[in-house]
């Protein structure tokens, strides 16, 4: 362990260990039953490396942002562990946790919902300022203009209300707020999800850039397969609540193993017409499970056009295939070989 | 989406098409909204002309030369007893029952009420609002006490223990504020709760957490704002029934005590004066009138103001007022 920890204060910036979050499920009434539970993450370990880009993909409901809210200490979670430079802070009180959020801060997916109406943008990219006292009251006009500049916004319209801004202005003062305490890691709820594809790439390269000129590490959640793949150094593709395949982000891509990952890949737009027509595409049936009463054994299985038996019964690790690099890690009995069609058990897109 | 958010949506259109495209806080452009509304402009008129009045009720005494509190049994009073009629001897609204410048203790009236209707109204606003966006805001068990606690002021009989209790502690200017406050919080808490428990779900709440903001910090910055708007209407109705809950206790006897003026206990006095001395009920009645319906007015305006569906309503029917004039 403490070899580990040794590893983890030099490299590894953020470790999840095992954590689990499940949601009560009660009946309505003035004395609530639980009856159930939503299992929305459910046993995920996860490493980030210092200065690097963790993308993390998976459809909705699959439990991402659930997981972001858990390492960020907005909601608790039910178990396991989350270490940030080596020090576990899951579930600290708040006053415990204040430290780390200086270190810990997030970019949300709503570039709308996120901002407070009702406040000036000045005002909301100095509020990091205000609570945690940083910066004296006299210096935060204007280290919040700079902090608008180095995000691309004017800094005179630092009494500006956000209605008065675009989507895309909007997540740059969202983008500004995180940056203000100069964190460590940034959590990215699908921050660019809401906006239009031109405006999509000046916010990536706008993250791109903060990350080379500061150092910062990302947790990168996304639905859109292509925007994770240029973003990240590494990949994790979840589903209802578990992982299912791991590793460096060329050889998921390139190799995938797991059904999932590698249906989800054949169903990815592709800006090259000829690729996209000679691809085949894996099309899935059903809809994503519910996570109150998940499958048993691999969750996949129901959906999983290489399904047998044993899927049903047991739940496959997350640990590496043969042939695949030590850090590609698959969670499958039956993983997908290189170059398998898995056409005999989806169906062929009609062209 | 809540109608500030709607709110919001039509102004940005509104910045849109006019010329210049600047800050305007959601203030301003009611501000400007309610300027239009000739009746609100009028209430508010009608309701600074009041407080004026009262502030410089003194000064009027002074200036014809009748202290609120003197009797003129000579010069105020006909031969028989009776109040003297408006215009009389210097009376510029005639006397009461014992020849006291009416004109004078109706302006003194009016610091009575107006003290009663802000104070309760900002105790009960302070109080509601606070104890709304706790209950709204934790949750839980603090919920459920508070809200059960407000439910309960709701459903209390409050003409009944307002009588107890100016009878147990005696009728006195602190115990209606007391009393009046007290019954005027839950309605106000009521919607803060309610406005609270929608706000807190939105995603900049779980921003302002994320950078390490604590609950009161969240309550009062980041909420209290989204919730001014309702609150503000509330307040401005909530003053007029407070003014006439003061002038209905004094009017039972209960609350401010002669020879302090009044409007209510005033009007108790001239119970027995309606049809020789129709002065002596129509001023105090009068003033007690103009005063609430002003505040309504003016608090129907500013929630008219508020909500932009209405001034669209109000576009489309100018539109069609002119469609039909050509």
């Amino acid at each position: 362990m403490t070899e580990q920890a040794a590893a983890d204060s030099r490299d590894v910036l953020l470790r999840v260990d095992n954590l689990v979050k499940y949601f009560p499920v009660r009946t309505a009434g003035f004395i609530q039953r639980t009856v159930g539970h939503v299992q929305a993450v459910d046993g995920v370990s996860l490493t980030i490396a210092r200065g690097t880009t963790l993308g993390l993909v998976g459809e909705t409901g699959s439990g991402k942002s659930t997981l972001a809210r858990c390492i960020a200490g907005l909601i608790p979670a039910t178990s396991g562990k989350v270490f940030f430079d080596g020090k576990d802070i899951t579930n600290l009180p708040r006053r415990r946790m204040a430290p780390f959020r200086r270190d810990i801060q997030m970019i949300f997916q709503d570039p709308y919902g996120s901002l407070n109406p009702r406040r000036r943008v000045g005002a909301i990219i100095g509020d990091p300022f205000a609570v945690h006292k940083t910066v004296p009251a006299g210096e935060r006009k204007r280290k919040v203009q700079d902090l608008m500049e180095r995000v691309g916004l004017n800094p005179e319209h630092y009494n500006r209300f956000p209605a008065e801004f675009s989507g895309g202005q909007r997540q740059r003062i969202g983008v500004a707020r995180a940056l203000a305490l100069q964190p460590k890691l940034i959590i990215c709820d699908e921050p660019v999800s809401a906006l239009d594809v031109s405006i999509q790439a000046q916010v990536l390269n706008l993250l791109a850039d903060l990350q080379q000129d500061y150092g910062l590490t990302y947790l990168f959640i996304a639905h859109d397969l292509e925007v994770v793949r240029h973003v990240s150094v590494s990949v994790n593709v979840m589903y209802l609540g578990r992982i299912c395949e791991a590793g460096p982000k060329n050889p998921v891509y390139e190799t995938p193993r797991h059904p999932y990952t590698a249906a989800l890949l054949s169903a990815a737009a592709s800006a090259d017409p000829e690729a996209a027509a000679a691809r085949q595409r894996i099309i899935l049936t059903g809809d994503i499970p519910s996570p109150i009463d998940p499958p048993s054994g691999c969750r996949f299985h129901p959906r999983c056009p290489k399904a047998q038996e044993l899927c049903g019964i047991e739940e496959p690790p997350l640990e590496g295939k043969a042939g695949d690099a030590a850090t590609h890690l698959t969670a499958c009995h039956f993983p997908v070989a290189a170059g398998e069609k898995l056409a005999t058990a989806g169906r062929r897109e009609q062209a | 989406m809540s109608i500030t958010e709607l709110n919001w949506q039509a102004q940005t259109v509104e910045d849109l098409a006019g010329r210049t495209i600047e800050g305007r806080s959601q203030w301003q452009l009611t501000w400007r909204r309610l300027r239009r509304d000739k009746v609100s402009m009028a209430s508010l008129a009608v309701i600074i002309a009041m407080i004026l009045l009262a502030i410089f009720a003194p000064a009027f005494a002074s200036l014809v030369h009748h202290p609120a509190n003197t009797a003129y049994p000579i010069a105020g009073e006909s031969a028989a007893g009776q109040p003297v009629a408006p215009g009389t001897n210097g009376f510029w609204l005639g006397t009461d029952d014992t020849g006291r410048d009416l004109m004078v203790r109706v302006f003194y009236g009016a610091r009575i009420s107006l003290f009663v209707g802000i104070v309760t109204t900002a105790i009960a606003t302070v109080a509601g609002v606070a104890i709304g966006l706790i209950a709204g805001y934790f949750g839980g068990i603090v919920d459920t006490i508070l809200a059960r606690f407000t439910d309960a002021v709701l459903a209390f009989p409050y003409v009944v223990l307002a009588l107890a209790l100016a009878v147990v502690f005696g009728p006195s200017l602190t115990i209606i504020i007391a009393v009046i406050s007290f019954f005027s919080w839950a309605g106000i808490a009521r919607i803060v709760r309610g406005q609270t428990l929608s706000l807190k779900e939105k995603e900049y709440i779980e921003a302002a957490r994320s950078i390490g903001a604590g609950p009161f910090r969240i309550m009062f910055v980041d909420i209290l704002p989204n919730l001014l708007a309702p609150v503000l209407v509330l307040a401005t109705l909530y003053i007029p029934s407070a003014v006439v809950f003061e002038s209905t206790l004094s009017f039972l006897g209960l609350g401010i005590q002669p020879p302090t003026a009044s409007w209510g206990n005033m009007l108790a006095a001239a119970q027995n004066f309606y049809q020789t001395a129709w002065w002596f009920v129509l001023f105090p009645a009068l003033a007690l009138l103009i005063t609430t319906l002003a505040f309504n007015l003016l608090g129907d305006g500013i929630r008219d103001a508020m909500d932009p569906t209405t001034e669209r309503l109000l576009a489309a029917r100018r539109k069609a007022r002119r469609g039909g004039a050509q």
